[in-house]
């Protein structure tokens, strides 16, 4: 059912790119609410555990919106996809059932724990539990991360006759290789996100002189970790990801690449519009040698361009793998400016009163997220035309007797619910932005939930 | 070993169903009972600590169905596709209504999230009804094991069927009353004074319904599908679940007036009922309308034998562990709910 395919296409992305804008400020602000915790812990100050709470009033309303939209992500495997689940659920199936069993289970508990419990739990208690919906949350991170992974790169598996995929080693799909560095870059970008969110409403107190004293904890924290972390998304994670693209993907590298043709000494561009048509670049501006530099460390290795491969073997959207690649590094590029500047400042104790600086923080608020999702796109268009790289194609996956009716009914529907539900989410973080962390009387309306 | 996955993921069903039934059934006597907002705050706060917890399951269970039965869950999945995209929005909508309610103190606001809450569990119950309905009549399945059906096509439960027709609309109906049964005694349980008697007397009420549906989906499902005939025939000892669903139903009239015992009966109700469908099924996991041949059987639709050995491993630590916590979760938000005492977390 071709016509079907690129709903069902539109459906998965649509759906998992809404989602994913949840999960990014949980995972990342679980580590931040740690780390207040823990200040609030060992400076016995009442300051770090208001602050604290205030994050988990945004926490829960992130992961609410979180959850609902996830649950959605499991099940469009069978709905949309039930060629694919039924030849390779026996191994993904693992991991998606060990997200449910191990990181759910987990994270649901300690944070109803940690939202309604403070005051029976104690200090250490509370604390703990801010710790548990950490490892929760970042447990599950890991678990989607290993399928993506396995879909990715397939390892650990036998293939039967009839086409079905079997778990061949419970470790090997659990640590595959490609796991191991495409989860701390995908962490590590959740937490830039936690960062930015953190730092950009820390820097709207400090210009509005409201609760200023919260706003310059919320910059110190987020500033802190983020110089790291920011730091961290390039080298040694990001680096090694795309060292692993042009192992294992070279196509998909010459496609995030924009280079048609194969080169010795190819340059690296940082702008130009690719040309499939033409196959080539158009108004570029190029680093002369440095994609071969980047991927061999050799100034004049030979990189393969999109001519090296058979046509049908190229992602079938080069232009979005293309440009989504280049967002993801400039942005990523940005932010190790910004924080770079913003941890020079907050060190010479100058960031609180330097204005610049903190409107420009301020308005980076959205592109971590852009960031994040154009990663994905990186990863997830760039497997084209493979569903499992190299072994299930993309078209033989989908559900052969959903018709693209039911998908578009389906499709438009969630774009309704959604929009809704972006519209609230939005509504509902203002007021607590607007309210702000001194008001402690909120607290008894969030808990007479 | 495909036996021992067919029990566990039926387990998890099942614990769904008791846990996340008393939710829904308190978003459908929410209304009925509460009279003013205090005492929808209350009702709202017997399930607000849980409710996402007790979801848990049915995502838990979701994955384990996947790894465990991965033709049936590709089968099932994209066949029941219409029915399980609008579950998906009504657990959207329920899940919202119970988080964004509490967040903005302006009763326009307030009554809307109720009438939400109201309507996503109501129709959560008929739908999940009516999907266990499905799987008892059978589906079109075809050589390939893929079906595909509408949301409705003539009503009737044979010839090319649609997801509702009589009979599955019956069995949705009945998961109504059982599970608006279930959520009265929950509230009843939860809370005190006038809206614990209105709950009580709610569900003296329902308890008929209840009765006379479980007498009407028994006589229906058994004329309907000849293969639970025989798995009860082949096997007598299985007469054991419904004996103990309908011990259970007489226990919750007459322990109303003990409400612990009356919803613990409840639970057990529901146990027995789902037991009593897997244990018919088995050992089909999915029966075939069109040709018995094409079933989806335990046997047909299992992974391979290695994940499935190793899967026993990781599920039974991590259900300990889940029990665990969940035993932590329900004895912190023990006891009653009620409007002075201090639920406040800080």
């Amino acid at each position: 059912m071709q016509s079907a395919l690129i709903v069902d296409r539109l459906h998965f992305a649509f759906t998992v790119t809404f989602h994913y804008i949840f999960p990014q400020i949980t995972m990342g602000l679980a580590l931040l609410i740690v780390v207040l915790k823990t200040m609030a812990l060992r400076s016995g100050n009442e300051h770090y555990n208001r602050a604290a709470r205030f994050w988990a009033k945004i926490f829960g309303i992130n992961f609410a919106v979180g959850v609902v939209t996830g649950i959605p992500m499991e099940f469009q495997f069978g709905t949309n996809w039930s060629a694919f689940s039924q030849a390779a659920g026996g191994v993904i199936g693992q991991t998606l059932a060990m997200e449910g069993v191990f990181s759910f289970f987990l994270e649901s508990s300690f944070l109803g724990l940690f939202l309604f419990g403070e005051k029976r739990l104690g200090r250490i208690g509370h604390w703990f539990s801010a710790v548990m919906v950490f490892v929760g949350s970042w447990l599950s991170g890991y678990f989607i991360v290993a399928t993506d992974a396995w879909m990715q790169h397939p390892v650990a598996y036998s293939l039967s006759t009839n086409g079905i995929f079997g778990l061949q080693s419970f470790w090997g799909l659990l640590l595959n290789p490609w796991t191991l560095w495409q989860y701390p870059h995908t962490m590590i970008g959740a937490l830039q996100t936690g960062c930015f969110v953190m730092a950009a409403i820390g820097a709207f107190y400090v210009l509005a002189k409201r609760h200023e004293d919260y706003g310059r904890t919320f910059l110190r924290v987020a500033v802190t970790v983020g110089i790291l972390a920011a730091i961290l998304q390039l080298y040694p994670t990001g680096d090694a990801q795309g060292v692993m693209i042009a192992r294992y993907q070279p196509v998909t590298l010459a496609a995030m690449e924009g280079l048609f043709h194969s080169e010795k000494g190819a340059p690296l561009a940082i702008l130009g519009q690719p040309d499939v048509a033409k196959q080539r670049l158009d108004n570029p501006l190029v680093i002369p040698r440095g994609l071969s530099f980047l991927t061999y460390r050799a100034w004049t290795a030979e990189v393969k361009g999109l001519d090296q491969f058979p046509r049908d073997a190229w992602p079938d959207q080069i232009e979005l793998v293309y440009f989504s690649y280049h967002i993801m590094v400039g942005l990523g590029t940005i932010f190790i400016t910004i924080f770079v500047i913003a941890a020079f400042l907050l060190w010479r104790g100058a960031l609180y009163r330097s204005r610049a600086m903190l409107w420009i923080i301020m308005l980076a608020l959205p592109f971590p997220f852009i960031a994040n999702t154009a990663g994905w796109i990186t990863a997830e268009v760039g497997r084209q035309p493979w569903l499992i790289y190299g072994m299930l194609r993309t078209s033989a996956g989908a559900s052969p007797l959903v018709s693209a009716g039911s998908a578009w009914f389906t499709l438009i529907g969630f774009m309704g619910l959604y929009t809704v539900l972006g519209i609230l989410y939005l509504f509902l973080v203002y007021r607590e932005i607007e309210r702000g962390p001194e008001v402690e009387a909120v607290a008894s309306a969030v808990l007479a939930r | 070993m495909g036996a021992i996955w067919f029990c566990l993921t039926a387990l998890m069903l099942t614990v769904y169903v008791v846990l996340d039934g008393f939710d829904l059934g308190a978003g459908i006597v929410y209304l009925l009972v509460a009279r003013n907002e205090e005492e929808r705050r209350l009702v709202s706060r017997t399930v607000g600590p849980v409710w996402d917890a007790n979801e848990v399951w049915l995502l838990a269970a979701g994955g384990t169905l996947y790894f465990a039965f991965p033709a049936l869950y590709a089968a099932s999945f994209s066949g029941f596709y219409l029915p399980l995209m609008i579950v998906l929005w009504l657990l959207i909508l329920r899940g919202i209504s119970l988080e964004f309610r509490s967040h903005v103190a302006v009763p326009m606001w307030e009554s809307f999230w109720d009438a939400i809450f109201f309507v996503a569990s109501l129709l959560l119950a008929v739908f999940y009804g009516a999907a266990l309905g499905n799987v008892v009549r059978g589906v079109p399945l075809n050589a390939h094991g893929q079906f595909f059906e509408a949301l409705w096509t003539n009503f009737r439960p044979n010839g090319e069927t649609g997801i509702l027709d009589w009979y599955t609309i019956l069995a949705g109906v009945t998961a109504l009353v059982a599970l608006t049964l279930h959520g009265a005694l929950w509230v009843a349980l939860k809370t005190e004074g006038a809206l614990h008697q209105r709950a009580r007397k709610l569900a003296a009420v329902l308890w008929w319904a209840v009765a006379l549906f479980t007498i009407l989906i028994t006589w229906a499902s058994f004329s309907l599908q000849p293969h639970l005939y025989a798995s009860f025939a082949a096997r007598p000892w299985g007469y054991i679940f419904p004996a103990i669903a309908v011990a259970a139903l007489v226990a919750a009239i007459v322990f109303l007036k003990n409400e612990s015992r009356a919803f613990y009966s409840s639970c057990i109700y529901l146990v027995g009922m789902l037991a009593s469908v897997a244990f018919g099924l088995y050992p089909d996991v999915l029966p075939a309308s069109t040709n018995a041949a094409l079933s989806l059987t335990v046997e047909n639709a299992k992974a391979a034998d290695y994940g499935l050995k190793i899967g026993l491993v990781w599920w039974t630590i991590g259900i300990i562990l889940a029990t665990i916590y969940f035993v932590m979760v329900y004895r912190r938000f023990a006891g009653k709910v009620s409007a002075s005492s201090d639920e406040h977390g800080y």
